[in-house]
């Protein structure tokens, strides 16, 4: 078809930018996790050295570790209020509107300032202590899950109040007549319908949860003493600050690479799953 | 009557409680602003009186300090050119490999798929040191490599909606005498419209708020308003609280507006990107 002499046209500009901005620099990142290396172009062959190395570094288990609690946590939390105030966000009260535009804002506000807002916020309250937050590990943790939770609701409630208000009211009504209480409707009406919605969520906020750098670098960054590092911070510190360990870096980056990865793949067939079951 | 009024005050205290705890924090950080710096940490939940207000002191140290009006032309030159560049290229680029079926393009569809699962921390050194080696650590090669690196997720967003609407039309104009490229910009494109507003705010969203590629690509000469923000930061000297809080203020500001007179497309957007993404 004629279509084809217009491939350089079409494809070409888009093409070019992904392979320099991605092909290349992720086959080279794969190739470069198992050779020791400062510059690309010096990389030595070394095996698996690096993954040995990275998995006995004391700083890269306990970030992996940290993160993996605090997305535990954050996942559970955010989706249990994002979904409370969805529901009472789709109940018909006035100034519904208000509240969802309210809620969403923090959503659209950076990383990095975000860090910095509840720095102060944070700091104020432990300051009626004699601390700051750098002062245990367990205030950078709790830190970090209320700046996500307060992220992050909006978003998911905006993604439920979508799903909840496809739910055909007629089967609520239904229910009522039939004599079931708002908790058995809850759980029996309202919640199977809605289990795409918690699926996107899920995963979202697992996601963003898993990667997440701007906001851990400006609370804690990293304090005290690395103990408050999540992995993406680890694997920074690890690339630029930490001279002769690029190649640990590198090997780093691609475990993080391969746990988001069976992350995605995972919901990837629970959704597969769900949509073949309807 | 009365079980219906007593949930809906429930509902709204909660509701209100909830506005509080959302709102505070910017609002904290706003009257913060233009108190006097040593009063900023120690007492952060006091308003200003008059000896610690210092009007908008804070503001022009902080707008000299970190060039705040630089740092936000930045912002925009790099996220307008950017989302330009990708709703245009990738929506050409998603119209060809959907329509023009073949091994290749079918591989690179999936290519790009995949690339939306890769963690930037993944490729984030080598991908400095071949944009540097390249010479791309300016703005516009910071332009190029965000239509790279966003590429995957517009891709499949406008591949899926390209799917979804028949071919007839296009076939049709085609035999009239169009050539592809009239085609695609007279009769695909603007069908393409809701997509392409999505697409835009999701990356819109993404490289405004961006700190780590700008940083590490092309830190170290331009700012944008989150390396600004944080190079406020510092190396190990103390922060400049005064700064700090006029700064959060300036940064948040534009986002809000903008948020108030889009705020139907954005959670439109957000929504459809969500629930394809």
């Amino acid at each position: 078809m004629s279509l084809k002499k217009y491939f350089p046209i079409f494809v070409l500009p888009t093409l070019a930018a992904f392979l320099i901005a991605f092909v290349i620099p992720f086959l080279l990142g794969v190739f470069l996790s198992f050779t020791e290396f400062t510059t690309i172009l010096d990389a030595q062959w070394t095996g698996i050295s690096n993954y040995i190395k990275a998995f006995s570094n004391d700083d890269f288990l306990n970030a992996l570790w940290f993160t993996v609690k605090f997305t535990v946590v954050s996942v559970i939390s955010i989706n249990i209020i994002a979904f409370a105030l969805a529901n009472l966000l789709t109940k018909g009260l006035k100034g519904t509107n208000i509240f969802r535009t309210i809620f969403f804002m923090p959503n659209l506000i950076g990383g990095i300032v975000l860090g910095y807002i509840w720095q102060l916020i944070i700091n104020g309250v432990l300051k009626f202590f004699g601390v700051t937050i750098t002062y245990d590990p367990a205030y950078g943790f709790w830190g970090l899950v209320i700046l996500l939770n307060w992220q992050l609701i909006g978003y998911m409630m905006v993604i439920y109040i979508a799903g909840l208000q496809n739910i055909p009211s007629d089967l609520q009504e239904a229910a009522k007549v039939d004599g079931a209480n708002r908790w058995q409707t809850l759980k029996n009406v309202t919640l199977p319908l809605v289990m795409p919605s918690v699926t996107i969520c899920t995963f979202l906020t697992l996601t963003n949860s898993f990667k997440l750098f701007d906001q851990n670098l400006a609370l804690t960054a990293g304090a005290p003493s690395q103990q408050t590092a999540m992995l993406a911070l680890d694997i920074y510190n690890t690339f630029y600050s930490k001279v002769g360990w690029e190649g640990v870096g590198q090997a780093k980056a691609v475990i993080f690479f391969l746990i988001v990865a069976v992350i995605s793949f995972t919901q990837l067939i629970l959704t597969r799953k769900r949509e073949v079951e309807h | 009557m009365k079980r219906r009024i007593f949930p809906t005050i429930i509902s709204y205290t909660l509701l209100i409680i909830f506005c509080v705890v959302f709102v505070a924090p910017i609002l904290i950080v706003l009257y913060n602003s233009f108190k006097s710096r040593f009063y900023i940490s120690d007492a952060p939940f006091e308003l200003p009186d008059a000896d610690t207000f210092v009007g908008l002191e804070n503001y022009f140290e902080g707008i000299d300090k970190i060039g705040f009006f630089s740092a936000f032309g930045w912002s925009l030159f790099i996220t307008v050119l950017s989302v330009g560049a990708i709703v245009i290229f990738t929506s050409m680029t998603a119209w060809y490999i959907t329509r023009h079926k073949s091994r290749f393009t079918s591989a690179l569809y999936y290519a790009f798929v995949f690339s939306m699962i890769v963690p930037f921390q993944m490729v984030m050194f080598t991908l400095t040191k071949t944009a540097n080696m390249l010479s791309l650590d300016n703005p516009l090669g910071l332009v190029f490599i965000y239509l790279g690196f966003g590429s995957g997720l517009s891709i499949f967003m406008f591949s899926g909606f390209i799917k979804s609407i028949p071919s007839e039309i296009e076939e049709a104009a085609m035999i009239d005498g169009c050539s592809p490229l009239q085609t695609f910009f007279r009769v695909v494109f603007p069908v393409l419209k809701p997509t392409s507003i999505t697409v835009a705010i999701l990356n819109a969203m993404w490289i405004w708020n961006d700190y780590l590629l700008p940083y590490l690509l092309i830190g170290s000469e331009y700012k944008t308003i989150p390396i600004a923000v944080q190079y406020l930061k510092g190396g190990y000297g103390s922060i400049d609280m005064g700064a700090m809080m006029a700064m959060l203020v300036l940064a948040i500001i534009p986002i809000i507006l903008f948020y108030l007179f889009s705020q139907k497309y954005i959670i439109k957007g957000v929504v459809a990107g969500a629930v394809k993404g």
